[in-house]
């Protein structure tokens, strides 16, 4: 019998867990501590991924449901089960994918590292929490994923554990990840309360019964939306990913680039369908704000890995958005296509910090489009990609989004009109970032020339990964158009499911259906395309005159607008509020906490402490003196009688001799009397 | 006078309680075995007295006779006794012999 589609999905789904087992455990003694080992594994899961895709693509999509426990009574049984379907089939490729290719990224990257094997064992088990998330088909397992998925991103950021920043980096990651976690368990709750169920398609069909709706939708629909605020590093909660690059190089690319990240996307896919006009609104705008915040900030940054953590953050904001106005299908394509370039960016900056001896800051590098051909080539490609130039994965994904904005602008019109303006004007600004980032690390002078001397290209296992990636950052593999997706494969695939609440009115917005959407995005298509050719055309242009040319100083420019300089620089201030409101709030509540505990509670224990030794004490007295003399009084009487009894038992038989014929004559006296 | 049970039944509560003081008062080990000799023999007056006078025929002979072979045994054993004792612990003060008191 062949074997089912939802079974193999199972072996994909639990290779990894089993190269995080035998490495972690065994990884000393396998030849090359593990690292040949788990990265072949990862290749036989891209290998069966695709067959999976492609499997799909064919005879559509499968699930697997069976029974997992029940709780009580018939009517709370729990089911679990993985579900292939498009979004599940595309993402089990880009997991495995860049799991792959950074596993054998890490193998130059990570060498000589102390604790080399069990990197690739974390490796293993993130890569297997990734996968549950896109397999599962509940709520409650993709929660339990989605922690373990914490855990793994937390021991990896934390992988240098030895020194500080990366400690403080986990454990920032981890707590804020808390706070997204808490509305996420409280939504599955709320929906758990109403519908009894966990199961998508069970959720749904509830909530198409009408049994989940109104305002505890839309809190369900939020509160399920704030995990993926944490997780996937959304306003107000971004600020733990630029941190969490204190990671090793190709962790930030896989987890904090491609993959965890998405995750929080990837979620509000799956529930799209139940989400009211009000809670997309949420959505909608929380996206535009994240990717306008960090886009401003990323412009500023001068550690390469950070303007990459901020460029990650505002295009995930594009896809949050584009969720939100209900654009899923083009929310998903960018998820792929940016999984792709900015894997390939990261692994670029990690090969350049290799290569330059860990030096992050973009202000030592410059020239090394000579020393580094593959490297550079590459990472242009990718940031062509992310900018949004024609003929790169990116304009195709990019370009959908925008005009679907202009499209969702016009037909909701008003204030919504906000969120293409913030699109088009985070578009110009990525480009320029981007191509300040490319320029200043590539052209111009060498300005660390020791550094620069002995930098050389990287080996092969490190820019295989990076040639591969850039080639997925071509058009051709998405559509054969290069100006439009709308006839590639993968929008044919990704087909905007229709929500259950369509033409339902939110507050300042409403839930298009399929037609509406098709009539605008005609509308919107060609003046999206050639407004974000402009405007990415300008920003590219902008950076060419600041850095390439030096047309205009950026010092003096700097010195103008120095306040706006700094809000930037300083990532809009946002740790330092944080450390202000919600860390000096905890401090302070804390240390209330541990006053009230010292004096009131301890005092409380050691009142009662106190009264149970006085009782003690008084109760010891009686016992001494009350209690011990009535039994010394015991003891004594029978000791008073012993002493004279003792008198008897001399020991010496004429003694007794002498009793017993004294006995004998007292008995014959008694019994003669008698 | 003629001699009846009651004269021997006298004689042989005197030597009996000459036995018993000598038992109770005597320190030296040899007296002491000499007094239960003593009475041993009152009971075997007696014995033969009643054999006499008092109808119990050839048996109250039989009896006496069979005390006399068990005095015969005692003595031989107790002196080997009193004589180990001795040579334990050159003495036959039977007040000094208490090494298992205590």
């Amino acid at each position: 019998m062949e074997l089912s589609l939802t079974s193999l999905s199972l072996v994909v789904l639990f290779l990894p867990l089993l190269s995080f087992i035998i490495v972690i455990f065994f990884g000393k003694k396998i030849p090359g501590n593990g690292d040949w080992f788990s990265t072949s594994i990862l290749f036989i899961n891209l290998f069966l991924s695709f067959y999976i895709l492609f499997a799909f693509l064919k005879n559509g999509s499968v699930s697997l449901t069976f029974d997992w426990f029940s709780l009580g009574t018939e009517a709370t049984k729990f089911k679990a089960g993985v579900v292939i379907d498009e979004i599940s089939a595309i993402m089990l490729v880009v997991v495995n994918l860049i799991s792959a290719l950074v596993h054998l990224f890490s193998i130059k990257y990570m060498e000589g590292d102390s604790k080399y094997s069990r990197y690739f064992a974390f490796l293993g088990l993130f890569t297997f929490s990734m996968l549950g998330i896109v397999l599962t088909n509940n709520l409650i397992l993709m929660y339990v994923f989605w922690e373990l998925v914490g855990v793994s991103s937390y021991l990896l950021i934390g992988f240098w554990y030895e020194k500080k920043a990366p400690q403080e980096a986990a454990k920032k990651a981890f707590i804020v990840n808390r706070v997204g976690d808490v509305g996420f368990f409280t939504g599955i709750m709320i929906v758990f309360t109403f519908l009894g169920t966990f199961n998508f398609g069970d959720v749904f069909a509830g909530v198409a019964a009408g049994k989940l709706s109104g305002g505890w939708l839309t809190a369900a629909g939020i509160l399920l939306f704030m995990g993926a605020v944490g997780k996937s590093a959304q306003f107000p909660l971004h600020v733990w990913l630029p941190d969490a690059m204190e990671g090793p190089t190709p962790v930030s690319a896989l987890i904090h680039a491609a993959t965890m990240v998405a995750a929080g996307v990837y979620m509000i896919a799956r529930i799209f369908i139940m989400l009211s006009a009000d809670a997309l609104t949420v959505i909608a705008y929380t996206g535009a704000i994240t990717a306008f915040i960090s886009a401003t900030i990323a412009i500023t940054q001068n550690d390469i890995k950070r303007v990459l953590a901020y460029s990650t953050i505002s295009q995930l904001g594009y896809m949050v958005m584009a969720h939100g106005i209900g654009a899923y299908s083009y929310a998903m394509f960018h998820l792929t296509t940016h999984a792709a370039f900015k894997a390939c960016l990261f692994l670029g900056s990690g090969s350049i910090i290799y290569a330059m001896h860990h030096v992050q800051d973009i202000r030592e590098m410059g020239g090394l489009r000579k020393k580094m051909p593959i490297t550079f080539y590459t990472f242009l490609i990718s940031t062509l990609a992310i900018s949004g130039v024609p003929f790169t994965s990116g304009f195709l994904s990019k370009d959908s989004i925008l005009a679907a904005t202009l499209a969702f602008a016009s037909e909701n019109g008003g204030i919504n009109y906000i969120i293409p303006v913030i699109a088009f004007g985070v578009a110009g600004l990525t480009a320029f970032y981007m191509f300040r980032l490319v320029i200043l690390t590539f052209f111009g002078e060498p300005k660390n020339k020791e550094k620069f001397e002995h930098c050389k290209e990287s080996p092969w296992v490190m820019t295989l990964p990076l040639i591969i990636l850039a080639v997925f950052s071509i058009f051709i593999f998405y559509s054969l158009n290069p100006v439009s997706a709308e006839a590639g494969w993968i929008l044919e695939v990704l087909k905007t499911p229709e929500s259950l609440l369509k033409g339902t009115k939110g507050l300042i917005y409403h839930i298009l259906d399929g037609a509406e959407w098709k009539e605008a995005l005609h509308h919107a298509h060609y003046t999206a395309m050639i407004m974000s050719i402009l405007i990415s055309g300008i920003g590219i242009l902008l950076a060419y005159v600041f850095y390439y040319w030096k047309k205009v100083d950026v010092e003096k420019v700097t010195d103008k607008i120095r306040p706006l300089y700094n809000f930037s620089l300083n990532k809009w201030y946002f740790d330092e509020l944080y450390d202000k409101t919600v860390i000096g709030f905890t401090m302070v509540s804390s240390r209330a906490m541990a006053w009230f505990d010292n004096k009131v509670v301890d005092g409380v224990v050691n009142g009662s402490a106190f009264i149970t030794r006085i009782v003690a004490i008084v109760s010891g007295k009686f016992d001494n003196y009350f209690v011990d003399t009535l039994v010394n009084l015991a003891g004594g009487i029978a000791g008073f009688f012993g002493l004279i009894f003792r008198k008897v038992q001399t020991g010496k038989i004429q003694t007794y001799i002498a009793f017993v014929i004294f006995g004998i004559i007292v008995l014959y006296f008694v019994f003669r009397v008698m | 006078m003629e001699v009846g049970l009651n004269h021997f039944l006298v004689l042989s509560t005197v030597i009996f309680g000459i036995g018993l003081y000598a038992l109770i008062s005597r320190k030296n080990a040899i007296l002491v075995l000499m007094g239960i000799e003593l009475i041993l023999n009152a009971c075997n007056i007696n014995f033969v007295a009643f054999s006499r006078y008092g109808g119990l025929g050839v048996d109250g002979q039989v009896v006496t006779i069979f005390v006399i072979i068990l005095a015969v045994a005692e003595a031989a054993i107790a002196l080997g006794i009193i004589l180990n004792l001795y040579n334990n612990f050159s003495t036959v003060d039977i007040d000094e012999v208490d090494s298992m008191k205590e």
